[in-house]
């Protein structure tokens, strides 16, 4: 797993137009730059949104990532759910706390827990 | 000159890039709302406007993270995001070289504040001035709480940062105005996106409201992810306006939930009685 190194190369994409374009001209040269798993490097190129959400990229990184893959917002959201029933929890960082139930059994989580409180 | 305005107000992407699905009379009030704290902000005569924000991997990475950080240029581009994305021209917005200057000196007395001579806006700051200040003549001093990738500063810090720069704006001659942005609850750009937990944005405001100090600083990261996700960390930005406030007491003047845009879109004002 190297998540560090999947956001780094996801957040100088976004912040830097120069990487976009060598990203669109030599994808592997920039690629080979960053310490990456097959794993990794295939949802990257796919692009697998759902298996990134899945291997721990924040989704303020992941979205305009997808942008750039012209996923219009809907189909950002319907790829990671769909991400998460492919692949399972999300493995690393700050979403691997709780994992994925959905909004309605979120919500009636926490009002039982507030009930019992 | 003693802090001229103080506020807060949510900084929600799809306010701008997904405006238009969200029912018309919503985005009419919010759009008016907005409108008003602009024309609030003006009628202090600000020179400047310090914009406390939560930035979102546009400048800074986990691989040198300051918990706190305040800009120091002319001028800063923005914003960062795809222009059709989130429907705001790409430009740049004047800031203050000097005056960020000054006010870091005097936030350094308490805080470690890292400095940044480049810096460029992302949604955080640029959705808010585009309703507040959509000319971008009133320089801006952009100001920045890590509240995306943990490890994160406590609230306590959050508070004592929001402290120092009241301090740091008292004692310059200029007019300094500041808003905090950021959401309460929200799981951002996840497959949870629209959740929305009013219970809690309710509460944390009416603690806000009373600038309630201890109520505001005893929330805990894992309190708040569970219940407010991790977009409610940036609570951090609305905790660190309270403390501007030096005790005084707030008013929300816009609250509604809105999931759609994700948050509670949400405005308010501390009554600093300038």
């Amino acid at each position: 797993m190297s998540l560090y190194q999947v956001q780094k190369l996801i957040y100088q994409l976004n912040r830097d137009p120069r990487t976009r374009q060598r990203y669109a001209d030599e994808r592997d040269a920039v690629l080979g730059e960053y310490d990456l798993t097959p794993e990794e490097i295939g949802a990257l190129v796919k692009p697998d949104i759902g298996l990134l959400y899945v291997l721990g990229v924040n989704g303020q990184l992941l979205m305009h990532f997808a942008a750039l893959h012209h996923i219009e917002w809907p189909d950002y959201l319907e790829r990671m759910r769909q991400g998460l029933k492919d692949h399972g929890p999300v493995r690393e960082g700050v979403y691997a706390a709780t994992g994925y139930e959905g909004i309605e059994a979120h919500d009636a989580r926490l009002k039982a827990e507030r009930e019992m409180r | 000159m003693p802090l001229v305005y103080c506020g807060a107000c949510s900084h929600a992407p799809g306010m701008t890039g997904r405006a238009e699905r969200a029912d018309t009379q919503t985005r009419q009030a919010l759009e008016s709302a907005f409108r008003r704290m602009g024309d609030d902000i003006r009628a202090t005569r600000p020179d400047a406007l310090v914009v406390i924000a939560a930035e979102h991997f546009a400048n800074f990475f986990m691989n040198n993270m300051p918990a706190f950080a305040i800009g120091m240029a002319d001028g800063y581009e923005g914003p960062i995001e795809d222009e059709a994305f989130l429907r705001i021209r790409r430009t740049t917005v004047p800031g203050n070289r000097d005056l960020s200057r000054r006010l870091i000196e005097n936030v350094m007395q308490t805080v470690d504040v890292a400095y940044a001579e480049e810096w460029k806006f992302d949604h955080g700051i640029s959705v808010p001035l585009h309703f507040l200040t959509p000319d971008y003549d009133l320089p801006i001093v952009p100001a920045n709480i890590n509240c995306q990738g943990p490890p994160l500063a406590p609230l306590a810090r959050a508070w004592a940062f929001g402290e120092a720069l009241r301090r740091a704006a008292d004692a310059v001659p200029e007019r300094i105005a500041l808003i905090g942005t950021g959401g309460l609850s929200h799981w951002p750009a996840t497959p949870d996106s629209g959740k929305i937990n009013r219970e809690w944005d309710l509460e944390f405001l009416r603690r806000w409201s009373a600038n309630d100090r201890d109520a505001l600083l005893s929330y805990t990261d894992a309190e708040t992810y569970r219940e407010a996700g991790q977009g409610g960390f940036e609570i951090r930005t609305f905790i660190a306006a309270a403390a501007a406030a030096k005790g005084a007491k707030g008013t929300v003047d816009f609250s509604e939930p809105v999931p759609i845009f994700a948050v509670s879109c949400t405005l308010a004002h501390m009554n600093i009685g300038t």
